[in-house]
């Protein structure tokens, strides 16, 4: 481990104690934020050359790579997935749990594991395909029961894990299950856990889409996932159930194998490396390159040290009882700000005029820059990521609450959506095909819509024969909001702004986003 | 060929699901209620409207206003102009000309509206437009009030889905005062296309002090009830909302939900399941 300055440790501890001494954050935050600290101080990855000046910079001064506060020696891969069929089956000897017999069991097993799956939040990204896992067991109870006590295990995810980025799946199959789920996330109005309906055009009946749009105008969930399009990219191996498919929607919208996950994150802060080329050839042919190579050189080291010499996947139960496998774990090359990037390259170009979302031109350029990530990640390769065929899997991330002029993934920033939903929606279907593992979009709604949810409806299959891969809605009005991808009460947000204590670690995020990202100024459908 | 409005290609409000709205020019009837009187009238080509045009979309030659649509911002400053409840912003399309802008919304939509002004002025374009929305699987739907005679056009009865009717008062001599018009042929639109299985809803606006709606919902609803077999058909009960009304009419009051609700359990009573208030 190499050694590091003593001005470093000293900022360190004053930091350590700002946060021991904090009004706002929580028991829980304070104890992850410590941890998050101590790991700073530990030098032992082997940086690719040029890093340092790409990476350590605030967004506001041309940082371009950004690592998503993981940390300098990660103790375990990033995204986890379980594979939760397998633990329904066969129970967990580390656990000392037998395999359920009935409703009791299976919601009090499941209480149980989520607090030992780890992530960079220290809580589950993926709670499971909890229509399939809790099917079998809703039978054998009269619905009243069964309602009751799905509604108890909602709330006691929504209390106990917090952090909103936590998620569910359901479909594309319609089950009893499956609508008790939507019910219940429909009158709790809770922020945790994200849901996510698996939606195909054979599978998935308008009713049950309709039971999710119409949640989702209460509580901002489900998002619907393009369930045909994540199937064919995730090769078959371990599913998440009969028809749900090789992969699970984690997180934010992260396309993710199951039994496996995703090692790390890294994005390209795009806008940025735009800034520092003289024009678009510049850009395409050498800037954008050399910092894609540096940041996959960083993330395979990254990868490297987890799998290599963290012991993780030696010694922790998930991966000694097989609920997660090390071969089923990729890497999430990420990516925002294509808008502002584009709109620079055009300025640069003297075209100012042209902007991201509008102009033909633009959009051809944006749709150019994906393809030169596409592929300089198709031939980049790395052998731990076998799963995704020795390469990593595109994403379009979320932007964090810090993120200033930087627009999500390739969204269209707010304020510049185009007049016509028809018109964005055209926008999107030239992008959602590049992220396997995720992008959306979210559309607020009219309050009229109550009346015709068919019309939300009408977009999803519409949206879904375009080749778009996830969508998200919610009401205008409503309390429970998707923030870029997760989920947050403005209740809340106004607690937090009142400098109350709030529960959740993502009502600070959502209040960081509402200033810097404008999410509550989104155009309304 | 018909005088084309307004297109919206996205609307959540005009029918079941997500669809396209084509507004047509000109209306045989003359609400005292109405909500967008510039499409009541076709232009006279006056040109009072041109000079106020802030971006020259519009211009005047040799007796006549055209209207360049690429050119318009929507700012509504030629409306508020004219005298003559009409719009210069009024393109005169054949079907074939207006369903490529229709078929730019597919796969979003399931179907198409055409609303008004009066759409069944037009009857022909109507028939020849729905015939082409068919082929593309898409649903039509008429919004209408009423005075077409559609026993007379079994062509475009075989390619509409459903109609949307206006019963605007049951009592002759009080339908006269709010449309200037009879609502014999109304009643008798009403009367068919429940029979006929073409009905998709009804409405009723209702404007206190000059609308006798609980005579108009009772009536309407108990022509209705017997033809639910055919098809489900919803009653939307509309409260008068003095926005975009003539200056002349805006004085009359919205009605209060209690009254609204009493409405709706009237027409709920008479048999029919499908009542929203609106
Ligand atoms: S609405 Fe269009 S045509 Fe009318 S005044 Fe404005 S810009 Fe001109
Ligand atoms: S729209 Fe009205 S003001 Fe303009 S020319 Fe026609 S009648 Fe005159």
């Amino acid at each position: 481990m190499r050694t590091i300055t003593m001005d470093r440790v000293n900022t360190t501890r004053e930091k350590m104690l700002d946060v021991v001494k904090s009004n706002t954050l929580t028991h829980e935050q304070k104890v992850a934020n410590m941890a998050i600290l101590a790991d700073s101080l530990l030098e032992v990855l082997e940086l690719p050359e040029g890093l340092s000046d790409l990476l350590e910079r605030d967004i506001t001064d041309g940082q371009c790579i950004c690592d998503l506060n993981e940390g300098h020696a990660p103790l375990r891969p990033r995204y986890i997935v379980p594979d939760y069929a397998k633990f329904m089956k066969e129970g967990s000897a580390f656990l000392e749990l037998p395999p359920p017999s009935d409703l009791y069991e299976a919601l009090n097993s499941l209480l149980i594991f989520y607090k030992h799956v780890p992530s960079v939040t220290n809580f589950p990204v993926y709670v499971g395909q909890l229509d399939v896992l809790l099917d079998p067991f809703v039978k054998d109870v009269d619905e009243a029961t069964a309602h009751k006590l799905i509604r108890l295990f909602f709330t006691h995810m929504d209390r106990t894990i917090l952090d909103s980025f936590s998620h569910a799946n359901i479909g594309p199959v319609p089950t009893k299950a499956g609508e008790i789920i939507l019910d219940v996330v429909g009158e709790l109005e809770d922020a945790v856990p994200n849901l996510t309906m698996k939606t195909d055009p054979a599978l998935t009946t308008d009713d049950f889409i309709l039971r999710g749009v119409k949640a989702a105008l209460h509580t901002a969930k489900p998002s619907f996932a393009n369930h045909p399009m994540f199937t064919a990219e995730f090769p078959s191996g371990i599913s998440a159930g009969k028809d749900a498919g090789n992969y699970v929607i984690a997180s934010c919208y992260n396309g993710l194998p199951y039994g496996g996950g995703s090692y790390t994150l890294s994005r390209l802060i795009l806008g940025n490396i735009a800034k520092r080329a003289s024009g678009i050839e510049d850009f395409c042919t050498k800037v954008l390159p050399q910092v894609c190579d540096i940041m996959a050189r960083y993330m395979d080291e990254r990868i490297r040290f987890i799998v290599e010499d963290s012991g993780f996947f030696e010694n922790n139960f998930l991966a000694k009882e097989g609920f997660i496998r090390r071969d089923r774990f990729s890497a999430m090359f990420g990516l925002v700000g294509l808008a502002e990037a584009v709109n620079c390259l055009l300025e640069k170009e003297g075209k100012k005029g042209q902007r991201f979302g509008h102009d033909k031109e633009a959009n051809e350029l944006g749709v150019r820059i994906m393809n030169i990530i596409n592929d300089f990640n198709a031939a980049h390769e790395n052998k731990y990521c076998e799963i995704s065929g020795g390469h990593f899997l595109l994403h379009a991330q979320v932007g964090i609450a810090s993120d200033i002029d930087v627009s999500p993934g390739t969204r269209i920033p707010i304020g510049e959506e185009p007049a016509e939903l028809r018109d964005h929606l055209e926008v999107l279907s030239h992008f959602h095909k590049y992220f396997v593992s995720g992008t959306g979009d979210i559309f607020p709604i009219d309050l009229t819509v109550h009346r015709n949810p068919d019309y939300v409806l009408d977009i999803i299959r519409g949206a879904f024969k375009e080749n778009l891969r996830y969508l998200s809605f919610y009401s205008a009005d409503s309390d429970v909001i998707r923030i870029t991808g997760y989920l947050v009460k403005r209740s809340e947000i106004d607690k937090l702004e009142a400098e109350q204590n709030v529960k959740h670690d993502t009502t600070a995020l959502g209040m960081g986003a509402k200033h810097n990202g404008k999410i509550l100024e989104r155009k309304v459908r | 060929m018909a005088p084309v409005n307004r297109i919206i290609r996205f609307s959540s409000v005009d029918g079941p699901g997500n669809r396209t709205v084509v507004f047509l020019q000109g209306c045989n009837m003359n609400c005292r209620y109405c909500h967008n009187p510039e499409t009541r009238a076709l232009c006279v080509h006056c040109g009072d409207c041109v000079d106020v045009c802030p971006t020259g979309a519009l211009s005047f030659s040799e007796g006549f206003v055209s209207y360049d649509h690429t050119k318009c911002i929507f700012c509504d400053a030629c409306i508020k102009t004219c005298r003559h409840d009409a719009s210069p912003r009024i393109r005169n399309l054949t079907a074939e000309e207006t369903f490529p802008e229709i078929e730019k919304q597919l796969p979003y939509i399931r179907g198409v509206t055409v609303s008004g002004g009066e759409c069944t002025l037009y009857p022909d374009y109507l028939t020849a437009l729905f015939s082409l929305c068919k082929e593309a699987g898409l649903t039509t739907l008429i919004d209408t009030n009423g005075t077409l005679d559609f026993a007379a056009y079994p062509a475009l009865l075989s390619v509409t889905d459903g109609v949307m009717l206006d019963v605007k008062s049951w009592d002759s001599s009080v339908h006269r005062s709010v449309t200037d018009t009879d609502n014999a042929d109304v009643l008798r639109s009403l009367s068919f296309l429940a029979e006929h299985g073409k009905l998709e809803e009804v409405r009723t606006v209702v404007v206190p002090g000059l609308v006798d709606a609980k005579y108009t919902v009772r009536e309407t609803a108990r022509v209705i009830a017997p033809h639910l077999s055919k098809r489900p058909v919803r009653y939307k009960i509309i409260a008068f909302r003095p926005m975009g009304v003539r200056e002349a009419f805006r004085s009359y009051e919205t009605p209060d939900t209690a009254l609204l609700s009493s409405l709706a359990d009237i027409a709920r009573a008479e048999g029919l399941s499908d009542v929203i208030i609106v």
